[in-house]
């Protein structure tokens, strides 16, 4: 009983901080993007107490803290507009699929470990640490394309379906590449004489060398470009190409409906990101080389705060390549997936297993 | 615990195959499709067949059902009126119905699923390196004649789809 209310505590304060960073990467990007744009982006949203506090509450609301709120609140109070054409059913659903896959995800990203002091033992800070951790993420985030293609559908209008069908045809083709990028890691971390395993825990703890993004750049690349793709954002964003397709998949969503899109988008970068770090950059290693030291409480806080950082940085170069780069033409992105992503995936994972067949004799 | 979740499942997994089949509109169908599959996926994990439980999901909910969803769409299919089903579909739907009992009958009926069999492999679902050592030694045949089918339907599906051109004559 003790250890399940543990759980829910636990689950609960991962849940939070998801949003949180959820909310507060909406911000960074209002903020970045103005700031690449050579403006000043929101600066004027406050709060009653803490922004009347002398020099602090001038400088938060300069720097934009109290805007989530803000944005969050006018999501839920604003009308929420059915239109009559749509498919109700569907229409409700999808945008309540948007975000189940990105929090359900969430469960297996291990973010930080705890060394006892006296035994040094360590445990995974992870939901669920379980043996098929990777292919859990892909499996459950597979499921995310459903609410673009249903949200596309039951509006029944033509923009929006047409943004479903592309965004369908999109992340079904950088799946493939992004499931044969990863291959090559876990051939390593799965190399003979190793306990088979496919957790993204293990994978951290092989990297407490050499990080993965130093030895195999290509699959790092092909990854990374694969997330920008899944998660919908620019230069990938077909879906939702505003010049094109007015909206997009969500052109007939008002309100929190449409809210919830937004921050599963957002939550899908987060999750993205994170998982990035784990496969390619060392999970919670500050430094390749490093040994860890750090044991206790001061040891988890040092490695959970590492993680955050470096998955901000992702949650960063998403924002900066998304103001900086134009988007691709449709047929475009296609051609990149099958005709450079996918043979160049199974290139490299071809190359690998040579290579850590001869590394491994 | 784990009899109520089997019970669950299976319930689930049955009404939604049904589902499935007597759904008149397309798009509801494919995702009692996934309801479905999701449900299977739940009972293997309930049998401790993790990895196989994980692929159901990655293979057939994610991609299989979304490219099913993707021709529905595309081809805009409408809700079917009351078809009148043809002497010819009915009756061929009898013989595989009568086929596919026999077969279940034939399964379940025989000696060697009633008795633990000595050579039973190891349970090799849960262990990820068991069972891809079993999967390229032991059932390395099955696996390759599987592969070598998918081929096979992925060329006819190209050769079905692809106007063959007449061999123009070179000037």
């Amino acid at each position: 009983m003790n250890e399940l209310l543990l759980k829910i505590t636990f689950a609960l304060i991962v849940v939070v901080v998801l949003m949180t960073l959820c909310a507060y990467s909406v911000l960074a990007e209002r903020k970045v993007s103005s700031w690449i744009q050579g403006r000043v982006g929101p600066n004027r949203t406050t709060l009653p107490l803490i922004g009347s506090l002398p020099v602090i509450g001038p400088m938060l609301t300069r720097l934009g803290i109290f805007q989530p709120a803000a944005d969050g609140l006018k999501f839920l109070f604003k009308e929420d507009v059915i239109p009559g054409h749509v498919n109700k059913f569907y229409y409700v659903l999808a945008p309540i699929i948007s975000l189940i896959p990105a929090l359900t995800t969430v469960t297996v990203v291990p973010f930080g470990h705890f060394i006892y002091e006296e035994t040094g033992r360590t445990i995974p800070l992870v939901l669920a640490d379980i043996d098929v951790g990777i292919l859990f993420l892909f499996a459950v985030g597979s499921l995310g394309v459903y609410s673009i293609v249903l949200a596309g559908w039951a509006a029944n209008s033509k923009y929006p379906f047409l943004g479903g069908i592309r965004a369908s045809a999109q992340m079904i083709s950088y799946e493939l590449a992004m499931g044969l990028s990863v291959l090559p890691v876990f051939m390593w971390v799965n190399k003979p004489g190793m306990e088979g395993t496919l957790s993204l825990y293990d994978v951290v703890v092989a990297q407490e060398g050499l990080w993965f993004a130093m030895w195999m750049p290509v699959s790092a690349l092909i990854f990374l470009v694969s997330i920008f793709a899944e998660t919908n954002r620019l230069p990938f964003d077909m879906a939702e190409a505003e010049t094109e397709l007015v909206g997009g998949f969500h052109t007939e969503y008002s309100s929190f409906k449409f809210g919830l899109f937004f921050v599963g988008e957002y939550a899908h970068m987060v999750v993205g990101g994170a998982v990035m770090t784990l496969l390619f950059l060392g999970g919670w290693h500050p430094l390749p080389f490093l040994p860890w030291e750090l044991t206790g409480i001061m040891g988890a806080v040092v490695s959970v705060l590492t993680f955050l950082g470096k998955s901000l940085f992702f949650m960063f170069l998403f924002i900066w390549v998304r103001w900086t780069l134009p988007r691709f033409r449709y047929d475009q992105v296609m051609r990149l997936g099958w005709q450079i992503m996918l043979p160049l995936s199974i290139a490299n994972l071809i190359a690998y297993a040579i290579i850590i067949y001869f590394l491994d004799t | 615990m784990t009899d109520f979740f089997f019970y669950l499942f299976s319930t689930i997994a049955l009404a939604s195959a049904a589902a499935v089949v007597l759904s008149r509109n397309t798009v509801n169908a494919a995702m009692f499709l996934i309801v479905c599959f999701l449900s299977m996926a739940s009972l293997f994990v309930l049998l401790e067949a993790y990895f196989l439980a994980v692929i159901q999901v990655l293979v057939y909910a994610g991609a299989v059902v979304v490219l099913f969803l993707f021709i529905i769409m595309l081809l805009d299919v409408r809700e079917d009126a009351k078809r009148k089903l043809s002497p010819f579909t009915a009756g061929a739907g009898l013989v595989g119905f009568a086929i596919l009992v026999m077969g279940i009958i034939a399964v379940v009926s025989s000696d060697s699923i009633k008795a633990t069999s000595e050579v039973l492999p190891e349970p090799s679902g849960a262990s990820l390196k068991a069972f891809g050592n079993e999967l390229f030694t032991t059932y390395l045949l099955p696996m390759q004649v599987t592969g070598f089918l998918l081929l096979v339907a992925m060329i006819g599906v190209i050769v079905l789809s692809k106007k063959l051109q007449e061999p123009e004559e070179q000037s």
